[in-house]
């Protein structure tokens, strides 16, 4: 079969967009440091806030599926305006600024929330300055990316072969981890890679509801931003660091899960 | 082709939601355009609008951390003015061979312990801060507020350990504010003119007194305008509203 000729226009375009991700990127290559590139991959502060950034963004990508997965079939199942509703309802922290999201985290679940409080008031327990804030920040922010991914993938789903399954005597549970879920396992991964990268990518919810403490608070983008100002260096090679260890993982996992993608 | 549709959005997404940059002022400046330190702004924004009803000046403030303002400028963000909240960060820019002429110090500021109104948890000195139970927020120590606070700290004999090291002074503030956090060390002016919370005072042996240094800047587009606010900062009009937003002037 012959493909079509891509016009010039369009190379050229794709070539300018592809610049744009590359050019900074360059930046960050030709300015890092190499030098001190080992010593501040041993520097505690480095090593503390990347440990915990790689810990709250699967934490928050492992809730996400948990709870973004049903909350995607509901979606699948709903019509018309109640659809319109609930979508817009899950995709409202794609939009929020994440600063907004983090202030509206606090007046839900902060000393003085709708939840927080009484919270607060019957067990003492108080959720901001807290891993646990850190890692809610992350989901709140990243979880629509897989809500959207898998609705989409459950909305072109062929159900043929899940009532086939049924027809031949499963039961809701074993149609949905044998069939459903496998058939889905595409969509998922890309909505879960997707979730799992603004999670370690996210600072502006984080900053403000879970606010910044080394080894409890303090993920990479917010090491990174502070270091900017006190020793650029530094923030160049975290910067690279947690580039180096995305494409890693990312390259690890597509490896491991994916076949047909 | 629907998941090429969404990776496309989320893409776009992706890259929406990153950390604004504040960088004001095109590439053609009219108004006169000034880095403020964010413990400024009250004041600033009131010398601001004198400036406008009396002089016809607009001006365009861009209130940030200092350290954050610092390295906008070094890195070559555009500017007329810069107003500091240390004299350190002063020097760096001036050393970055940044400033049009000399810095000129035009204020002072003391510490103050925030804490809700009313002083529910009775925090009355800085040693109350190591209180065990007690949620204490302070600057980061890259923000001439957070160094500060050390400072007095040290000088107290008393070790802290915050919940948070905020990125500004109005981000330890605001916890403070929120019921967030019980207490934090702030600028007397955050609290004459924040007014959400109360003010405990730190005694002069413990206290450390913030110097705020102003400079017109070498990239200055609007020279005359950059020195009739600065002279207006440092006269005595400029000086009492200042003093009335809880400064010490120069």
């Amino acid at each position: 079969m012959k493909r079509t000729r891509v016009p010039p226009a369009i190379w050229l375009l794709a070539a300018l967009g592809l610049l744009l991700f590359l050019l900074p990127l360059a930046g960050l290559i030709v300015r890092a440091p190499w030098n001190q590139a080992l010593g501040e991959l041993t520097d505690p502060t480095t090593t503390t806030a990347l440990g915990l950034s790689i810990f709250c963004s699967l934490t928050a990508t492992a809730i996400a599926l948990v709870l973004g997965i049903p909350l995607a079939m509901i979606l699948a199942r709903t019509r018309g305006t109640l659809r319109n509703i609930l979508r817009a309802l899950t995709t409202l922290p794609m939009v929020l600024p994440p600063v907004v999201g983090g202030v509206a985290l606090w007046l839900a679940f902060g000393r003085r929330g709708l939840v927080g409080s009484p919270l607060y008031q019957a067990f003492g327990i108080q959720i901001p300055f807290t891993t646990a804030a850190a890692v809610m920040a992350e989901t709140f922010v990243a979880m629509p990316f897989l809500v959207i991914a898998v609705e989409a993938g459950l909305r072109s789903l062929d159900h043929r072969y899940e009532e086939a399954a049924r027809s031949l005597g499963a039961g809701y549970w074993r149609v949905f981890t044998r069939v459903t879920l496998p058939l889905l396992r595409p969509a998922i991964f890309s909505g879960a890679v997707l979730c799992w990268a603004r999670a370690l990518g996210e600072f502006g919810a984080t900053i403000t509801f879970a606010g910044n403490f080394p080894g409890r608070t303090q993920t990479v983008p917010i090491a990174v931003y502070l270091a900017l100002e006190t020793k650029p260096e530094a923030a160049i090679t975290l910067s690279l660091i947690l580039l180096v260890v995305s494409v890693a993982i990312l390259v690890g996992m597509r490896d491991r899960w994916l076949g047909a993608l | 082709m629907n998941r090429v549709r969404f990776a496309l959005v989320a893409l776009v997404l992706l890259t929406a939601c990153g950390q604004p940059a504040a960088t004001p002022g095109g590439p053609a400046r009219t108004t006169l355009t000034v880095f403020a330190a964010a413990s400024l702004q009250p004041a600033f924004d009131n010398i601001g609008a004198k400036l406008q009803s009396t002089q016809n000046i607009a001006t365009t403030f861009s209130y940030a951390g200092t350290q954050t303002l610092t390295t906008q400028l070094t890195q070559g963000a555009p500017a007329d003015v810069f107003a500091s909240a240390d004299v350190a960060h002063m020097t760096t820019v001036q050393s970055a061979g940044l400033l049009l002429s000399q810095s000129a110090l035009f204020a002072h500021n003391r510490l103050e312990i925030a804490v809700a109104k009313g002083n529910p948890k009775g925090v009355h000195s800085l040693a109350d801060l190591a209180r065990s139970g007690l949620v204490v927020v302070l600057a980061d120590p890259s923000v001439p507020a957070g160094k500060y606070a050390a400072q007095a700290l040290a000088k107290a004999g008393v070790t802290v350990h915050p919940a948070s090291f905020e990125q500004q002074v109005t981000g330890v503030l605001s916890k403070v504010a929120f019921g967030e956090a019980d207490a934090g060390i702030v600028y007397h002016s955050d609290i004459v003119t924040g007014r959400q919370v109360d003010g405990v005072v730190i005694p002069d042996a413990q206290n450390v007194i913030a110097d705020y240094p102003i400079a017109v800047l070498k990239s200055v587009e609007n020279q005359a305008g950059a020195v009739v606010f600065v002279d207006f900062v440092l006269s005595t009009e400029g000086q009492s509203i200042l003093t009335s937003a809880g400064f010490q002037g120069a």
